[in-house]
């Protein structure tokens, strides 16, 4: 199936979850916030929310500095 | 004060021969209320352009001093400084480029028993603070008191900025609802900063500040702006207001003002 995660298409495969795709992009999702089609995923969750044809999602990354 | 002097029409005839901008909106420049959480990396060119535009009063809060690793990109500050309050060093620092602007400096530790007073009177917030705990006492005290919030962040290479119009747009958690677990995000002070990184994102809060003030143009709320200064990048996020968001939703559950422990040295001087 195909996702699009900040704005580029990709493969994803069946049943892959948000902290399983976050985990093939090297991502740490404690310092990310995940948006699943205009929501975003509560932390505790992105394990259990498992991805959809189509789906869209944007993550961005804590920066704190200034 | 109701007209200019001839001086004031003269350092600022070219704001006033903006359209956008005229003498209206110059005058509402010179009576707006500026506070800005910070006088390091982002507080400096925020700080120095709001001057500079004739906000009429800037607060500065800071309660480091300044040091000799500050000054790659802390512009507010030089070397005769190192050692001085950042919010006293800022306050001269304004005054000399604008007398019209007059800046009051805190050089307390922002805190829940303080903020809301402090605060209360002014009318736009940036936040440039250096740590978490700041960023989410600040973002929460602006909820409480309806207050408009210019966001920036930096980090390394990237910069984050978004304006947040509480109630009428997301808030600071609504994108990330709680402090990143202690230790896990590095300070400037352990990973580094580009040093003009900072002179991009905090001239950009200082251009959203202007603009809510003057009511004109589009204003990042409901845009997370992120700029990857090695890559020349800008990418505009949208973020929406989350329906469970702990202080902005009618689900809220935060109901009053939280110190959260500091994580790491990220205070001191990033």
């Amino acid at each position: 199936m195909k996702i699009t995660l900040n704005g580029e298409s990709r493969e994803c495969p069946e049943g892959t979850t948000v902290e399983k795709l976050l985990d093939l992009c090297k991502i740490d999702k404690n310092r990310t916030a995940v948006e699943l089609n205009l929501q975003i995923v509560p932390r505790k969750e992105l394990s259990a929310r498992v991805l959809k044809d189509a789906d869209i999602l944007e993550v961005v990354t804590f920066v704190g500095g200034g | 004060m109701s007209s200019f002097t001839e001086e004031q029409i003269e350092r600022y005839s070219r704001h006033i021969i903006l359209p956008e901008v005229g003498g209206k909106g110059q005058m509402k420049l010179l009576k707006a209320k500026v506070f800005l959480v910070g006088a390091g990396g982002l507080g400096s060119p925020a700080a120095f352009y709001l001057a500079a535009a004739g906000i009429g009063k800037i607060g500065i809060a800071d309660s480091d001093c300044v040091d000799h690793s500050n000054l790659q990109r802390q512009i507010l500050h030089s070397t005769k400084d190192v050692g001085r309050s950042k919010a006293i060093s800022a306050k001269e620092t304004l005054e000399s480029l604008n007398p019209d602007v007059e800046v009051i400096p805190y050089t307390e530790r922002l805190n829940s028993g303080n903020i809301m007073d402090i605060i209360k009177d002014y009318d736009v917030i940036l936040d440039g603070a250096d740590n978490f705990p700041t960023r989410y006492l600040v973002n929460d005290a602006c909820v409480f008191l309806r207050k408009p919030l210019s966001h920036g962040s930096i980090f390394r290479f990237e910069g984050q900025v978004t304006t947040i119009v509480p109630f009428d747009g997301p808030c600071y958690r609504c994108l990330y609802e709680t402090p990143p677990p202690p230790g896990l995000v590095p300070s400037c002070q352990e990973a580094g900063v580009l040093g003009v990184l900072p002179g991009v994102v905090g001239s950009i809060q200082a251009t959203e500040v202007v603009k809510l003030i003057l009511g004109k143009g589009q204003i990042l709320k409901g845009k997370l702006l992120i700029y990857d200064s090695l890559n020349m990048d800008f990418k505009k996020v949208k973020i929406h207001k989350n329906p469970n968001c702990p202080i902005c939703s009618d689900k809220a559950t935060i109901k009053e003002l939280i110190d959260y422990e500091e994580f790491c040295q990220a205070h001191v001087g990033s």
